[in-house]
């Protein structure tokens, strides 16, 4: 065996720079800029960053690309991985690769380069909406997501992964966040759906929701870094409220749909590229799929900073802005 | 011209006239409505209405979607049902308990409007006032406005997990162990309870939560079925089809109007080791026997079925 081969010691002085993947989305930016005054933070994405931060080092790079295993090589301590890729239009197979092999790399850097933290952006959509789920889900149920709505599939095997890595590797601080929808100027389902000019709702469904803010999402994974945290944590917002009640407090114009027609609706529309919702979506306004945050709550010191109100608004943020 | 002036005659004879007369008319049925609603209702409904609207803003909302102003909504139907319609006897009421508890009761009528009565006893006869969760099948959380409307009234799917975490906030927890089976029992089976699930027993042993056994006489008669089609239930989607020919007549749709009769019994506490199951088995018995034991007395009492 050669020298080369052994893994470098960590440096355990100061605190090593934290790898963050996904970096360009809006989460990844507002954790960069949350983190860069406090450690050095390294960011991985296929995008470039134009307004960066200074002192924040970027790499235009695929996960898969084998450079990325150089960014690891100096004096990294953490990883968290915003890096998902979701698009209900791109090749699903393509996808499902990019995504598991992806996460697959990384966590085999982690282990060589002995980082002690690893923090994984997963979702509380992997416990998927239905009509038999307890009102709240612990982080013990089963991840039944992909079930009716295949396109899940991907978040539930990188949580999976990130899971059995959990259990593995125990001297590795390993922290699975499943936020609630989160709301903000992310451009994901939720906020798109609330962003709509007229929102469609089911007619006679009426499910509570938990919303979570993107800014909290950020405080959430700022715990999650802290040297001792480890474990899988629910992250929810403020307390759950029905769809009508969100809409209202938005003052959004809505039209009731039966949901039959609506199934029909989508499915075509979709194939037609009008709208970007796939329909397995419907059930997200259709069945529960509520958490229980009570052990972040007392094991991380997780607290929701925003109410209802400003978590909800937080959606038009960037409209009013231009 | 005439034309217009016949018109414009017209138009003041309506206003001049006939306006006040339809306000008189108008009035007298708002009057007559007002004094139904408040015997219906009763005249202390907004104090009872305030004490649960108070105790889940304490609770800073219901995280299962209960909503009092709901309340407020299906009252008066409710209410109909519940004093003129069943002209519900309710005795003892003032047994439950404060604090959590859980009601077994038995289950008839094809449709669950004996959940609905006993609801109305808690809320209209009760003091203080209480909401009744019951729970549901989680066949009822697939259908459209079904699942808001109980949402909404504060009913909850059939969990566990649910029922523990409504224990845990005090609620009064509403179960029918004979389930579906209970419900949809043919008329010849009538009072003759079914066999009880266990599992209100182990929450019951897990979360030391006094349980009241309630009997309900005057449902198993209101609808008069004469048995079960498994293969329209299986056609249909349905999880039970009962053969019930008045509906096909007209009115008969509506349940027969038959008077209810509530009893509840004592309180009955029990401590044990919950993952036991002959020592479940053996309190489930208890409290079919306490439930059986109340239909009895009530059955024997009772001089007709109508009045």
């Amino acid at each position: 065996m050669s020298m080369s081969l052994a893994p470098p010691t960590p440096i355990a002085a100061e605190p090593g720079a934290v790898v963050i993947t996904g970096i360009c989305g809006r989460l990844g930016r507002r954790l960069a800029r949350k983190l860069h005054r406090q450690r050095r933070v390294i960011g991985i994405d296929r995008r470039s960053f134009p307004d960066r931060p200074a002192d924040v080092e970027h790499h235009e790079l695929d996960l898969r690309s084998p450079r990325v295993r150089e960014v690891f090589s100096a004096g990294v301590s953490a990883l968290v991985h915003l890096g998902v890729v979701h698009d209900p239009r791109g090749d699903t197979a393509e996808h499902h690769a990019s995504n598991v092999t992806g996460l697959q790399k990384l966590l085999e850097y982690v282990e060589y380069f002995g980082l002690q933290k690893v923090v994984l952006l997963s979702s509380a959509n992997v416990y998927g909406p239905r009509p038999d789920n307890p009102q709240f889900l612990s982080e013990e149920a089963p991840l039944l997501g992909a079930g009716p709505f295949s396109r899940i599939r991907d978040l539930v095997e990188l949580d999976m992964c990130a899971q059995s890595f959990f259990w593995r590797l125990q001297e590795v601080k390993t922290v699975i966040l499943r936020p609630a929808h989160i709301l903000g100027t992310v451009r994901n389902a939720p906020s798109n759906y609330l962003r709509l000019s007229v929102v469609p709702t089911l007619l006679g469904f009426d499910p509570m929701l938990q919303a979570v803010h993107q800014d909290d999402v950020v405080r959430a994974i700022l715990l999650a870094l802290a040297p001792s945290a480890r474990g899988i944590y629910n992250i929810a917002g403020p307390p759950a409220v029905p769809l009508s009640r969100v809409l209202e407090l938005l003052e959004r114009p809505t039209v009731a749909v039966p949901h039959t027609v609506a199934r029909l609706g989508v499915e075509r529309l979709f194939r037609w590229r009008v709208t970007s919702f796939p329909a397995p979506e419907l059930d997200f306004i259709r069945y529960v799929c509520m958490i229980d945050d009570a052990r972040a709550r007392q094991e991380l010191g997780y607290a929701p900073a925003h109410g209802l109100v400003s978590t909800l608004c937080a959606v038009d943020e960037e409209r009013w802005l231009g | 011209m005439a034309q217009k002036t016949a018109l414009a005659r017209l138009t003041e004879v309506a206003t001049g006239r006939g306006l006040p007369l339809l306000r008189r008319a108008f009035d007298g049925v708002q009057r007559v409505a007002g004094e139904v609603t408040e015997r219906l209702l009763g005249s202390d409904f907004e104090d009872r209405f305030r004490v649960l609207a108070d105790r889940y803003e304490q609770l800073g909302g219901d995280p299962f979607g209960f909503d009092p102003e709901a309340v407020r909504t299906a009252a008066l139907a409710s209410a109909f049902f519940h004093r003129a319609y069943f002209r519900t006897d309710v005795y003892d009421v003032d047994r439950v308990p404060a604090g959590r508890v859980i009601l077994v009761a038995n289950h008839s009528g094809q449709i669950p409007i004996d959940a609905a009565i006993i609801g109305c006893a808690l809320f209209f006869d009760a003091n203080p006032p209480r909401i009744t969760r019951a729970m549901v099948d989680k066949w009822a959380a697939t259908l459209p406005f079904v699942s808001t409307f109980f949402s909404r009234m504060g009913q909850v799917v059939g969990l566990p997990e649910n029922a523990r975490r409504l224990l845990n906030m005090g609620e009064l927890l509403l179960v029918f162990p004979e389930g579906m089976r209970g419900v949809s029992k043919p008329f010849s089976e009538r009072y003759q309870l079914k066999d009880f699930g266990r599992g209100f027993m182990r929450l019951a042993l897990e979360t030391k939560t006094p349980i009241v056994p309630v009997g309900v006489i005057g449902a198993e008669e209101q609808y008069l079925s004469f048995g079960r089609a498994s293969w329209a239930a299986r056609a249909f989607g349905l999880p039970v089809f009962p053969l019930i020919p008045q509906m096909l007549l007209p009115g008969g749709q509506l349940p027969l109007p038959t008077k209810y009769r509530l009893f509840f019994g004592e309180p009955l506490y029990f401590e044990g080791n919950p993952d036991d199951p002959q020592f479940v088995a053996d309190k489930v018995y208890l409290v079919r026997e306490a439930v059986a034991h109340i239909l009895r007395r009530g059955l024997a009492q009772r001089r007709s079925i109508f009045l």
